[in-house]
């Protein structure tokens, strides 16, 4: 093996450890809401103490992730982490316009339901998803 | 940026994957470079120029300087 059939491996496992490292937070984040959500309704009978627990196990999580996904940031190159920009600057703008005439139509009530931040987040995720899959296929 | 990348590999009858290696960046990244849709960072470029022993305006064409 070459010194570079090295440094491609290196790059690779690195990688390949924070998706990984990145997804068992995301899981650790997701299941930690669900808790939070659900374990006061079905698990111990709305305890606040209990609650407030989850959640600060939830946001404990949640910097987790956060931290997971700059180091995985950090290990990509430099065209991988243009088009991760190019895709995040993307959806948090998206996110920014959408989100607050979303509100803008809840406050005035011209919606007839109220607005969830729930569908911001699917906003977002998809939004982001689909500015990779544009960043892969302009420099692919 | 025009760039030489393509004939230089093919010189040393290198791969994609093998100049991606050399570089540590992934297979898409020298790609890109190489068909010049990419224009790498100047240490990125530095170390191109290393790996072909090559000065970077041998390797990179001044698209603004050829066209004046």
């Amino acid at each position: 093996m070459n010194n570079a059939e090295t440094h491609r491996e290196t790059r690779a496992v690195r990688t390949r450890r924070n998706t990984v490292r990145l997804a068992v937070w995301t899981l650790a984040w997701l299941l930690s809401l669900a808790l939070a959500v659900f374990g006061p309704r079905f698990a111990w009978d709305s305890n606040v103490a209990l609650t407030v627990m989850a959640i600060v196990l939830n946001v404990a999580a949640g910097f987790g992730m956060i931290l997971a996904n700059i180091r995985h940031l950090k290990g990509l190159d430099e065209l991988q982490q243009k088009i991760q920009l190019e895709a995040m600057g993307f959806a948090l703008g998206v996110a920014v316009v959408l989100g607050l005439a979303y509100s803008a139509l809840d406050i005035t009530d011209v919606m007839p339901f109220d607005a969830e931040i729930s569908n911001l987040v699917i906003l977002i995720g998809l939004t982001y998803f689909a500015g990779v899959l544009v960043g892969q296929r302009r420099y692919a | 940026m025009k760039n030489r990348l393509k004939v230089l590999r093919a010189e040393r009858d290198w791969t994609q994957a093998r100049l991606a290696a050399e570089l540590d960046v992934s297979r898409q990244t020298a790609n890109a470079i190489e068909k010049g849709k990419f224009d790498p960072s100047l240490s990125l470029a530095f170390k191109i120029s290393r790996l072909f022993g090559m000065r970077i305006e041998e390797i990179f064409e001044d698209e603004e300087k050829a066209a004046d």
